[in-house]
C-alpha cells in the first residue's frame, strides 16, 4: 500500500509541456545534427572531426527505438503473464521462485547478462535483443506481483462472497487495481532499457551507442558527447510519456485504494 | 426453514472451531450470533456461504446441502457485509451495488432502478452519491453502501460479519436503526455477528450466544436477560448492567402519563427505552420528563417513580 501511495503522488509531477520540449529536443538533435558543424567545432576547437557522420543520427535512433520497443514488449508479456500465473492454483507454487528471481534484478547488472549471451547466439542484433528481453522481465514481474499483493483482502473477499468467479476476479478486480504498480514497473523496465540497450552497442547492435563506443575508443569526447545527449533525452522523453499515461489511466483508482484499507 | 444447521463441525487443524452445532433459521429472523472474540460466530456465517466449509455434518439452505449448489450461485443469492466493507475502490458507488445484479445478467434499466432504490432506502441521494469513488465517502456512508451492494440482488439471506464495528457510536446507531426498519419492511432473513451486547440486544428477534464454538443458549433477548441458562450468560451479558439492559427493551410509551399543572420543562420523543429516559433523568437531575411525538405534540409526562416500578410488565 506504501508503494502505492509513493507512486500516485509522485505521478503528477510532470506536465505536458516538458514532454512536448524533449520530443522537440530529441528531434532537432537527431535531424539537426549534421548542419550543428560550426557550433561543435567551436566547442571541440581540438577536434578535426567534430561531428558523428559516419550513420545517421535519426536512423540510430529509430533503430535504438525500434530495439527497445521489440525487447520491451518481450520482457513485458512474458513477464506479466509469469506474474498472473501465481493468482492461479497450480501457478502458486512458482511464486516464491519467481519472487526471488525478480529480486534479482535489482542487483545484477545489465553488461554481465550481455556478456553471457555473446557466446551463446554471436554478435549482432540478436544476443541485445535477448538479453535487454530478459533484463526488461525482472522489474515487469516484481512490479506485476507486487500490483496483485497490494489489493486489499477484504476486496477480494467480498469479490468471492458475492459470488464472482475465479477468473471475474483476476480481470475486473485484481488486473485493474494491480495496474498503477504493474505500469511503473513497465516504466521503470522500458527506461532501464533505453539505456542498456545504448551497451548493447559492444556486442554488434546499430544503437546510440555506437558514437559513444567509437568517441571513447578513439578520443574523440564530441562524439561521446552527442550519443550521450541522445540516449539521455530518449529516457526523460519514455519516462515522461510513461508519466502521462499513469495520470490518464488511473487518477480515480490510486487514490481510492490508498482509502480503503 | 431457510437454514438448517445439522451437527456441524469445523476444525483447524484437530482444535475444533465449531462443534455439535444444531441450528435452525426460519424466514424473516434477524438472528444474531452473539459471543466473545474466537467464540466461532465468524466461523458459523461463513459457512453459510463457503467462504469457510464445514468439515462434519450438513448445512442446509433452502432443503438443499450446501456442497450440492454451484459455488457462485449459492454465494449470488446471499448477501454480504463485512466490517471493512471491502469496496470496490476502482469503481463508482453505482457500480459497486450493481455487482450482484450485474453478475446475474440484469439488463441496464433494471440495475440503475435498483441502484437508485437502495440508495434512497439508506438514505443517500442518488443524484449526489451514484457517480462518486468509495474514498469520496467517510466511514458510516461506505458501510451504507456495502450494505446496498449486499442487498442488490435481493438475496434469500444477508450474512453480516460486525458490519458496524469500525464505526464510530452515533454513525453505529443510526446505521442500526437504517437496518432495523429495512429488516422490518423487507422481512429480509438476517444473520448479524457481533461481541457487542447492546447491538445484539436492539436488533435480534433471536440470538444465539456462543462461546468456544459451541452454543451456549439460543433465545429471545428478553428469555435470554430472564431466564439465562448459566452462568457464563449471566456474566456475558453484564451481570451489574443486567437492570439496565433489561429496561433498554422496554418502550417509555405504557407510562406515559396526563400532565397535571405545569409539564416538566425537559422532553424526550415517546419512541425512546426506559433505559434511554432514565439516563436522561440523571444526567438532567429530574425527576420527571415530558413526552412528544415526532412532530412536536406534547403527549404526556413519565415521573421516574413510575418507570422503577414493574407493574406494567
Amino acid at each position: 500500500m506504501s508503494e502505492l501511495r509513493a507512486y500516485s503522488s509522485l505521478a503528477p509531477r510532470h506536465g505536458s509541456t516538458q514532454l512536448v520540449w524533449s520530443v522537440g529536443a530529441l528531434l532537432l538533435l537527431a535531424y539537426g545534427l549534421p548542419y550543428s558543424q560550426p557550433l561543435f567545432a567551436a566547442l571541440f576547437p581540438d577536434l578535426a572531426r567534430p561531428v558523428y557522420v559516419q550513420e545517421p543520427m535519426a536512423a540510430l535512433m529509430w533503430q535504438h527505438i525500434g530495439l527497445v520497443c521489440l525487447s520491451s514488449s518481450i520482457a513485458v508479456i512474458i513477464a506479466t503473464l509469469a506474474g498472473l500465473a501465481t493468482t492461479h492454483n497450480t501457478g502458486q507454487a512458482f511464486k516464491p521462485m519467481m519472487e526471488i528471481m525478480a529480486g534479482m534484478g535489482q542487483t545484477f547488472p545489465p553488461v554481465a547478462v550481455l556478456a553471457v549471451a555473446v557466446p551463446a547466439v554471436g554478435f549482432g542484433e540478436l544476443p541485445a535483443l535477448i538479453a535487454l528481453s530478459i533484463f526488461g522481465m525482472l522489474p515487469v514481474l516484481q512490479a506485476t506481483l507486487a500490483g496483485l499483493a497490494s489489493v486489499p483482502s477484504p476486496v477480494l473477499d467480498s469479490a468471492r462472497a458475492m459470488g464472482m468467479t475465479p477468473r471475474q476476479i483476476l480481470t475486473e478486480v485484481q488486473m485493474p487495481l494491480a495496474l498503477p504498480l504493474w505500469l511503473a514497473g513497465v516504466r521503470t523496465s522500458v527506461v532501464v532499457n533505453i539505456g542498456t540497450a545504448a551497451i548493447a552497442s559492444t556486442v554488434g547492435a546499430k544503437t546510440l551507442g555506437l558514437p559513444i563506443i567509437i568517441g571513447l575508443s578513439g578520443f574523440n569526447t564530441a562524439y561521446v558527447l552527442q550519443g550521450a545527449m541522445m540516449v539521455g533525452l530518449l529516457a526523460v522523453t519514455a519516462d515522461l510519456a510513461f508519466d502521462k499515461l499513469a495520470i490518464g489511466l488511473h487518477g480515480p483508482a490510486t487514490s481510492g485504494v490508498d482509502n480503503q484499507a | 426453514m431457510i437454514i438448517k444447521f445439522e451437527n456441524t463441525r469445523k476444525s483447524y487443524g484437530g482444535d475444533a472451531a465449531i462443534a455439535d452445532f444444531n441450528l435452525e433459521i426460519q424466514k424473516g429472523e434477524l438472528l444474531v450470533l452473539l459471543g466473545p472474540s474466537g467464540s466461532g460466530k465468524s466461523t458459523v456465517l461463513k459457512m453459510v456461504n463457503r467462504m469457510v466449509n464445514h468439515d462434519e455434518g450438513q448445512i442446509f439452505f433452502h432443503d438443499q446441502e450446501i456442497n450440492r449448489y454451484n459455488l457462485q450461485d449459492l454465494r449470488r443469492r446471499m448477501g454480504y457485509a463485512i466490517q471493512s466493507v471491502g469496496l470496490f475502490p476502482h469503481r463508482t458507488v453505482a457500480q459497486n451495488i450493481a455487482t450482484v445484479p450485474k453478475l446475474l445478467g440484469w439488463d441496464t434499466q433494471s440495475v440503475q432502478a435498483r441502484v437508485n432504490e437502495l440508495l434512497t432506502l439508506l438514505a443517500m441521494d442518488p443524484k449526489q452519491y451514484a457517480a462518486r469513488y468509495p474514498h469520496q465517502l467517510s466511514g458510516g456512508q461506505q458501510q451504507r453502501i456495502g450494505v446496498a451492494r449486499a442487498l442488490a440482488a435481493d438475496p434469500d439471506v444477508l450474512l453480516m460479519d460486525e458490519p458496524f464495528g469500525a464505526l464510530d457510536p452515533v454513525t453505529r446507531s443510526s446505521l442500526q436503526v437504517t437496518l432495523k426498519q429495512i429488516q422490518q419492511s423487507t422481512g429480509k432473513t438476517i444473520l448479524f455477528v457481533t461481541h457487542d451486547i447492546d447491538e445484539a440486544l436492539l436488533l435480534a428477534t433471536r440470538i444465539v450466544l456462543l462461546n468456544q464454538g459451541r452454543i451456549v443458549q439460543v433465545g429471545t433477548p428478553h428469555q435470554l436477560l430472564q431466564q439465562p441458562a448459566n452462568d457464563f450468560v449471566v456474566n456475558f451479558l453484564g451481570r451489574a448492567d443486567l437492570g439496565l439492559q433489561q429496561l433498554s427493551l422496554r418502550s417509555i410509551e405504557p407510562y406515559v402519563k396526563a400532565i397535571e399543572g405545569t409539564p416538566p420543562q425537559h422532553v424526550i420523543a415517546h419512541s425512546v427505552s426506559l433505559r434511554e429516559a432514565i439516563s436522561r433523568m440523571a444526567t438532567l437531575h429530574v425527576s420527571a420528563l415530558s413526552v412528544v411525538k415526532e412532530d412536536g405534540t406534547l403527549l404526556g409526562q413519565v415521573r421516574a417513580a413510575d418507570l422503577l416500578e414493574n407493574n406494567h410488565v
